[in-house]
């Protein structure tokens, strides 16, 4: 089985975010980038778990610049086969979606595991823009997934509960926590990915659909209302009669 | 021209994050003038969906089609964009929830239309562009995206705005898209719902607790709580992490995120990756023995004190509360 999985690189979590150029611009300066986590723990420890088990090869893309080289290395430290960079910067999802879809179109992928939202950009949109770019089945949000003569048996999250689904491959799957778990990459595959393939190719041109006109911060911090324990029925006041919720 | 809201219904019934939606996509279209149109695919009664009528919308369309009662992104991105093609539409807006999230992107590409993941709040229109606010890394910061397609795609964030409900009557008409059976990829083997319980991405209000706790056996107080306000209960990673409470509670960076009108957290320290599921709460109120846990640069009120004393206090105050109320 042949898997591709797409992965992004994010600022961490702890990093202070500021914006430059006039609030246009996200402030790099200082701030460590790591892989997107759903993308790391669970899409690709999950794609190597199947490659493991029924044999193929785990293919990762990443659209993004040289200084990626970090993330898509440790990507082939924790297990997949080989990595492909699309060399751009990826400001728009439309873009960056296309840019793997075109990779995806002439490799014939019986499968393409994406990561939930990006932890910078929340926003979930490259696994659904890549299916339907390849017109194919996709689900979301996925717990659990495991595969047998060609068809994906799938956990998927639904409101309040969740939800069992077949689909015949080729299909992409984004995946969430529960999928799989997080491996930490060993001396040996730290050390056999430097000789695994990485190949950079140029982007295709695609035009992008969305631009970030500018950035804000909130406004002010909240200013925290401090009341007695020994008096909670204030704040069972000031939850009725000045924050209106109950 | 029209603006047209995707509204699902589950059994039968309107989920209220589409009814937001279906509000956004009324007061899009006021401001430019033209139709709010709905549309609705699966099982529903035509009572039901002319309550639409209340947020805005002047016409729905409903596919009343059993193949639509579960949902297949493929098969549901098809018959959106086919409605958004004959009703003229260049704006559709739907809820950014479960669904939302992997339909939208679809309909972003089908559509080669821009496209904004969990809209905070209504465009601005400048001539034919617009600009749309979005929260970005986890709460931390806005980006304001600048939509310059002629079609549009605006997913809402759930609880983002609160519906203004009038005694409009939406006229219900019956829509055929040519969606055929092989465009349905998934085949539904089962369903495992939580019973019982208000589900949490729904809920208004929310009783949460973390390690604070010492241990599963003392949740007691926060299910009572709960139970006494009609609230969802949630949870920390941490806590969902060694099985005290079930993962679905869990709330934070890799679990839910919820925006309810009140988030309570009892004996939860408020770790960034915490708050990035709850920041986008109305009114946070914290409870905790630590006065220097971050959660209270968040909180809107806060009591530093102990859990097992204050929460028989809140239970009680707020039993009085209610049958005075």
């Amino acid at each position: 089985m042949k898997i591709l999985v797409p992965i992004a690189k994010v600022p961490d979590t702890t990093a202070k975010i500021t914006f430059i150029e006039n609030n246009t611009k996200f402030n790099p300066d200082g701030v460590t980038f790591i892989m997107n986590p759903t993308d790391e723990w669970y899409a690709l420890v999950r794609a190597i778990e199947l490659k493991e088990k029924q044999g193929g090869e785990v293919v990762v893309i990443h659209v993004g610049l040289a200084d990626s080289e970090q993330i898509i290395r440790k990507a082939l430290a924790i297990g997949a086969d080989k990595a492909v960079r699309v060399d751009a910067d990826p400001t728009d999802a439309y873009f960056v979606a296309a840019q793997i879809a075109n990779h995806a179109k002439t490799e014939n992928y019986d499968l393409i595991i994406a990561g939930k939202e990006t932890i910078d950009y929340n926003s979930y949109e490259v696994g659904g823009m890549i299916a339907e770019l390849l017109d194919l089945p996709c689900v979301a949000l996925v717990q659990k997934l495991d595969i047998e003569n060609g068809v994906a048996t799938i956990k998927r999250e639904i409101e309040g509960g969740t939800e069992t689904v077949e689909v015949k491959l080729p299909m992409v799957v984004c995946a969430q926590k529960e999928l799989a778990e997080a491996r930490i990459p060993n001396m040996k595959g730290i050390m056999g990915a430097r000789s695994k393939p990485l190949a950079v190719v140029a982007a295709d041109a695609t035009e992008k659909l969305t631009v970030v006109a500018n950035y804000s911060l909130p406004e002010k911090a909240k200013e925290c209302k401090y009341v007695s324990p020994d008096n909670v029925a204030e704040l069972v006041r000031l939850l009725h009669e000045e924050a209106k919720v109950i | 021209m029209a603006v047209l809201s995707f509204v699902e219904v589950s059994e039968g019934k309107i989920k209220k994050a589409s009814v937001e939606a279906a509000y956004y996509g009324s007061k899009v279209a006021e401001g430019l003038g033209t139709d709010s149109i709905a549309l609705v695919l699966g099982a529903a009664s035509a009572d039901d969906l002319a309550t639409l009528g209340q947020v805005g919308v002047k016409k729905v369309l409903h596919a009343n089609d059993a193949r639509f009662n579960n949902f297949d992104s493929k098969a549901f991105a098809k018959a959106v964009s086919e409605a958004a093609n004959t009703t003229g539409a260049n704006m559709v807006v739907l809820s950014f929830n479960q669904n939302g999230k992997l339909l939208a992107p679809r309909l972003s590409v089908r559509l080669k239309a821009a496209y904004v993941p969990g809209a905070v709040e209504l465009p601005v229109f400048n001539g034919a562009t617009a600009v749309v606010k979005k929260n970005v890394f986890s709460g931390k910061a806005a980006a304001h995206y600048q939509l310059n397609t002629e079609k549009k795609v605006i997913a809402v964030n759930p609880n983002s705005l609160s519906p203004v409900r009038g005694n409009g009557v939406a006229t219900v008409e019956a829509f055929s898209p040519a969606v055929n059976d092989a465009d349905f990829s998934s085949v539904v083997k089962g369903t495992d719902k939580i019973t019982g319980t208000i589900p949490l991405s729904e809920a208004e209000l929310v009783v949460s607790a973390g390690r604070g706790l010492k241990g599963p056996e003392n949740w007691g107080m926060i299910d009572e709580l709960a139970k006494d306000m009609g609230a969802a209960t949630a949870c920390s990673r941490a806590v969902a992490d060694v099985d005290w409470r079930p993962h679905h509670e869990h709330v934070g960076q890799t679990g839910l995120t919820i925006r309810p009108n009140l988030y309570i957290a009892v004996g939860i320290s408020g770790a960034i990756q915490h708050l990035a599921g709850v920041n986008g709460s109305k009114v946070i109120v914290v409870i905790n023995t630590d006065p220097e846990a971050p959660f209270f640069k968040a909180a809107d009120y806060g009591i530093v004190g102990d859990a097992f004393q204050v929460m028989p206090k809140f239970i009680e105050e707020y039993k009085k509360f209610k049958s005075a109320h």
